[in-house]
């Protein structure tokens, strides 16, 4: 359910009262409604549903997991990021 | 254009439209199309003779008689292809309706080998389209007839009451030469064939999508709207040995290959990775939840062809304009037979299937 | 696309996949909750790459799946006012009701439009004062905030030609569902990342504890799915039956909290009837009383449309886990995605659909 893609906020402002956003998608661009994100910034990334952007994508977390995943044959630390996770929330 | 402006049949126009003398005189001057321009009497012949002859200028065209008469320079094949056009909006980026009616046609005859030579034209206009818009399209069809290199030599228009067609609406039918040692069908892929595609998947399918307004998406996309003839040529001009050819329009390559599959008995398999898809188009793909592989192209042929002539023909393909990306992108297998599999990036093997009903954008 | 090529590396998910080959040492059964993972784990053909002791069953997580019958019912019959515009993600067009869908009703001259977002149905509402619009306001967990910042929005700009047909479903309850029947099988759950991405994963604590089962919050990526099993199938092995999060970079443990108060305020918990499955206790929202107003079902009487499911159809055993696709002895014969008898069939996404795009050929 609930197709959600990743894109980078390029600009922000107010529409209808409405905290929105002008998302690239990989050189698509579209509005998107950021109320649900109201940290993010210019430059940030968020994961957009039906035109709402419904989480921040941590760019942190995203670099951790694809270094746990390239460890892959040497140890064995999947999941070790949750800790973490549950920590930072 | 010709013999339905002068002399409308009995069951053309139903509608209460004046023939003759009439009081008071129509205006003849007008900036939207107007159901008199459908009436088979002067207004008709003037939109005719502004519009159209003017744009399509040709000796049969000029003939202006019930039918165009051509002459065939030689004896064989003809082939004989018709296509009717309904695109909204009817300007996109990197097209317009005028030149998809002829596009496709010219594309339909080359897919079987042929050389297109003549295309007829049939418009039906919607009461209130701009004549300014006309305009365009006519101008639109010459330039794509002389990049091709083919004839609009006869055509008919109607005017439906506003709200009884969208704008405009083009019907093309196109005719042309089979040269002597082509042999291309459906029925003709054999085990062991290379599968070349042209150039990258659903340009014209996200551009007419973005253009559309509905889903506010903004691209730099342009379709891949052009006629295909002289790639056709150039690649007879490496090998011979082309089996196959499609352009792989709605529906998309997925397709266009399971029909090819189906007719000719045999397996296609693809390579995933191969397949070039231009990152705009994979992320419009993306947001709407919409497959590459079934977008459609306006300007993309796939074509299988023998393992030994496969690499010339794709050198021939790089070397001209619309075909500068043309890759292979799979093989022809005997089994299993009828089906299209598709080698995934990450290494297994999927079916893939013809498109089934409308494409609608998916949310979950 | 950043965030999302990173994760469909061919080589990184050949190593996961290694690793869970490594790990597995017996059967075991997971569910994928969601239906987009489903799609993703089929597109990509990663359930062909698992040990064959891993069996994955493809759970109810389609909210265009589980709406129930009676819903569309009421759907069509709201689409058919003359005075109405429907709007509708483009999912739900071809869901059938008892009689047609709503591209059929939009056929017969109902205005049905396809929106991508639910604010796109409030600037209908804005440029049609004069019309009713009505959006049907499907989803899970991850879709509600949406539906209900449209809600707060017609509510605020004083829009009082908008309503919502709520269909709204949570997923937990449907877990618990699952793992409360005598007859399951399902011995560890992949979580639905997108869902988690709004609601973050507290609440499947108590679930993981009662039931004994592992859940793992997982992405949609090829790398996320594998990483999503690998980590399952770790602790399924070690004997641990916690709540993971494999979907950092998107999921946090509390999840979006100011969506959670917006689905708060517009929505209440209510029981809710899944298609195929019957009715599940508290298991998903309506409108709250201040917001009744805005409710379709009260706003056009249609709240005593009753509708029965066709008996052929087996999706509620499919949807459970119990049964496959290529169980059913309809599945690609009377039911195919151009004739759909089931809801599973209709949505791109529904497991008897995406059976039939990729899998048909597994039927013998």
């Amino acid at each position: 359910m609930c197709l959600a893609i990743p894109g980078r906020i390029n600009e922000i402002y107010q529409r209808d009262g409405l905290r929105m956003g002008k998302m690239d998608f990989g050189g698509v661009k579209r509005e998107a409604c950021l109320e649900y994100v109201p940290k993010a910034k210019v430059g940030d990334y968020a994961i957009i549903h039906v035109g709402f952007a419904i989480s921040q994508v941590s760019e942190e977390d995203a670099r951790e997991t694809l270094a746990l995943m390239q460890e892959i044959n040497f140890t064995d630390v999947i999941g070790r990021s949750d800790l973490k996770d549950a920590a930072r929330t | 254009m010709k013999q339905k402006a002068n002399k409308p049949k009995r069951d053309e126009q139903k509608s209460m439209i004046v023939q003759g003398p009439v009081c008071p005189r129509p205006i003849e001057q007008r900036e939207v199309i107007v159901m008199g321009h459908g009436s088979g009497g002067k207004m008709t012949r003037d939109l005719i003779a502004r519009y159209f002859l003017p744009a399509f200028e040709n000796p049969p065209l000029m003939q202006e008689d019930d039918s165009a008469v051509v002459q065939l320079s030689e004896a064989g094949r003809l082939a004989i292809s018709t296509d009717g056009h309904i695109v909204d909006p009817i300007f996109f980026p990197g097209g317009d309706i005028g030149r998809l009616a002829v596009c496709g046609t010219v594309n339909d005859l080359a897919m079987v080998g042929a050389q297109p030579q003549w295309l007829t034209a049939s418009f039906i206009l919607e009461e209130g389209l701009p004549i300014s818009t006309v305009e365009r399209v006519a101008q639109s069809m010459r330039a794509a007839a002389e990049e091709a290199g083919v004839m609009i030599v006869a055509g008919d228009t109607k005017v439906a009451e506003r709200g009884k067609a969208d704008k405009i609406f083009i019907s093309t039918t196109g005719i042309g030469h089979i040269p002597k040692g082509r042999d291309v069908s459906g029925t003709n892929a054999r085990p062991g064939d290379v599968v070349i595609l042209s150039g990258s998947l659903g340009d014209h399918g996200v551009a007419v999508l973005a253009e559309r307004g509905g889903l506010a998406l903004e691209t730099t996309i342009k379709s891949d709207l052009a006629p295909l003839n002289k790639l056709v040529e150039a690649m007879f001009a490496a090998g011979s040995a082309i089996h196959v050819m499609r352009d792989p329009t709605r529906g998309g390559l997925a397709t266009s290959l399971n029909e090819i599959s189906q007719q000719s008995g045999v397996a296609i398999a693809l390579d995933e990775s191969s397949i070039p898809v231009r990152p705009a188009v994979k992320a419009a793909c993306e947001l709407l939840g919409f497959d590459p592989l079934y977008m459609a192209n306006e300007g993309k042929l796939v074509a299988i062809v023998s393992p030994e002539e496969a690499d010339k023909i794709l050198a021939a393909m790089r070397a001209t304009e619309v075909g500068a990306k043309a890759c292979s992108i799979g093989e022809v297998m005997e089994a299993p037979a009828g089906r299209v599999l598709l080698r995934t990036a990450i290494g297994a093997t999927r079916a893939i299937y013809m498109l089934a009903g409308e494409m609608l954008p998916r949310i979950c | 696309m950043k965030y999302i090529d990173e994760y469909r590396d061919a080589e990184l998910v050949q190593r996961v996949l290694a690793e869970i080959h490594r790990t597995v040492s017996r059967p075991w059964v997971l569910m994928e909750i969601c239906g987009g993972q489903t799609h993703e784990i089929v597109e990509h053909g990663l359930d062909q790459l698992l040990p064959p002791e891993i069996e994955l069953v493809h759970g109810p997580g389609c909210p265009v799946c589980v709406t129930p019958l009676e819903l569309i019912d009421k759907a069509l019959a709201i689409a058919s006012l003359p005075e109405v515009i429907f709007a509708s993600y483009g999912d739900m067009l071809r869901v059938p009701g008892s009689g047609r869908d709503l591209q059929a009703t939009r056929a017969m001259g109902g205005d049905v439009r396809v929106v991508y977002s639910p604010l796109d149905a409030i600037q209908l509402a804005q440029k049609n004062p004069d019309r009713e619009i009505v959006f049907f306001a499907i989803g899970f967990e991850t879709t509600a905030p949406p539906n209900a910042m449209s809600v707060m929005q017609a509510k605020s700009l004083g829009l009082s030609n908008y309503s919502v047909l709520v269909s709204q479903f949570k997923v937990p309850p449907a877990m618990e569902a699952i793992l409360a029947s005598p007859y399951n099988r399902v011995q560890g759950f992949l979580g639905a990342g997108h869902v988690n991405a709004v609601m973050g994963y507290w609440e499947y604590a108590p679930i993981a504890k009662k039931h004994g089962v592992p859940i793992v919050v997982t992405g949609f990526e090829p790398l996320d799915l594998a990483r999503g099993i690998l980590m399952t199938v770790k602790q399924l092995e070690a004997g641990r039956k916690e709540v993971e999060n494999a979907y950092p970079r998107i999921v946090t443990y509390k999840g979006n909290q100011e969506a959670q108060a917006m689905i708060k305020r517009v929505y209440e918990t209510c029981d809710r009837k899944w298609r195929g499955i019957g009715m599940i206790p508290k298991s998903g929202w309506r409108l709250r009383d201040e917001y009744a107003s805005f409710d379709a079902e009260r706003r056009f009487a249609v709240e005593e449309i009753r509708a029965e499911e066709s008996p052929l159809c087996i999706a509620g055993e499919i949807l459970q886990g119990l049964k496959k696709p290529t169980d059913c002895s309809a599945f690609g014969v009377e039911c195919t995605p151009q004739t759909p008898l089931g809801a599973l069939m209709v949505s791109s996404e529904g497991t008897c659909s995406t059976y039939y795009q990729y899998r048909r050929s597994l039927k013998k």
